[in-house]
């Protein structure tokens, strides 16, 4: 059967609210499976779960930016000094 | 050290809190190289940290700057390895508040989830899927710089968070150490932070007048 979406009700709202530990697989089994479960049935729920995990996904694989060199350098030569003055 | 680049991201993570053991007992030992090996592995990560909490190269370059120097003078004193990631944050979480000339991260009020929930009204814009996106560089390169700008607006409070965990990997347990929070409110904020996200794309991707991943 599936149910009419009704943001208001217990079962949408309550699933709204844990849709990040559903994602990231912290819910308890029982929990998980009256997510599953709802999930099934209302497909407004299921489509704003696919959105927030296409979300997650991007976030997840934003590319990974170097140091510049310049700042790279910079940096090391503090640590050189700190290195020295420590050394006396 | 292991060469991590064959790895997933994720499996990379959990090889380098092996190699980290190792790594911290050596620097606790004074050994040099070792030191140099742990900058190696975590200035790019700490840099790109500053840069999306601080926004600014130089502020980036400040924040990466003094973890390391403290993690210099203070690393031998760090008793448990395990928590040598989320003590490296801890010390850079607190290095971009300075830059903010604020305490802690801690938001004026805790947004709500009602204030968060999707209209039900609105036409959704697909949000675009990572493993498909759009051939064209131009494309790609529109859908990175919304998802950026998306997480440069969020409130501190929530950007830490989201940047922890989605972005830099941190488990949750370690984004709780390293921002001095219970690993509860780590969850709450984390939700919030990518509902606001995910609101944030549609809006922008809507704007642009062309529905993302759709070819």
């Amino acid at each position: 059967m599936i149910r009419r979406h009704d943001p208001t009700s217990p079962g949408c709202r309550d699933l709204f609210a844990r849709l990040s530990e559903y994602l990231d697989g912290e819910m308890d089994p029982a929990a998980c499976e009256e997510a599953e479960a709802h999930l099934g049935d209302c497909p407004p729920c299921h489509r704003f779960l696919e959105s927030l995990r296409r979300t997650v996904t991007l976030l997840n694989r934003e590319p990974d930016e170097r140091v510049p060199e310049e700042i790279r350098r910079e940096v090391r030569e503090a640590i050189d000094r700190l290195r020295r003055e420590r050394r006396g | 050290m292991l060469d991590y680049s064959r790895f997933e991201t994720h499996e990379r993570c959990q090889l380098q809190i092996i190699d980290e053991a190792g790594l911290l007992g050596r620097i606790r030992k004074g050994d040099e190289t070792a030191f140099e090996q742990l900058v190696g592995l975590y200035e790019d990560r700490l840099y790109r940290f500053g840069i999306r909490m601080c926004g600014e190269r130089e502020d980036a370059r400040d924040v990466l700057q003094d973890t390391l120097l403290t993690a210099y003078r203070s690393l031998k004193d760090l008793q448990h390895p395990g928590a040598l990631r989320s003590w490296l944050y801890r010390v850079a979480s607190n290095a971009c508040l300075m830059k903010r000339r604020k305490g802690k991260f801690e938001p004026d009020r805790e947004i709500s989830l009602e204030e968060l929930a999707p209209d039900p009204d609105s036409a959704a814009t697909e949000i675009p899927d990572a493993a498909a996106l759009p051939d064209e560089e131009l494309e790609r390169s529109r859908i990175r710089s919304t998802v950026q700008e998306a997480v440069r607006s969020l409130p501190p409070p929530y950007r830490v968070v989201l940047v922890l965990r989605d972005m830099e990997h941190l488990s949750t347990s370690e984004a709780a150490e390293a921002l001095g929070v219970p690993e509860s409110t780590v969850k709450i904020r984390l939700h919030r932070a990518r509902l606001m996200v995910r609101a944030r794309l549609e809006k922008d991707l809507t704007r642009a007048g062309r529905p993302g991943g759709r070819p």
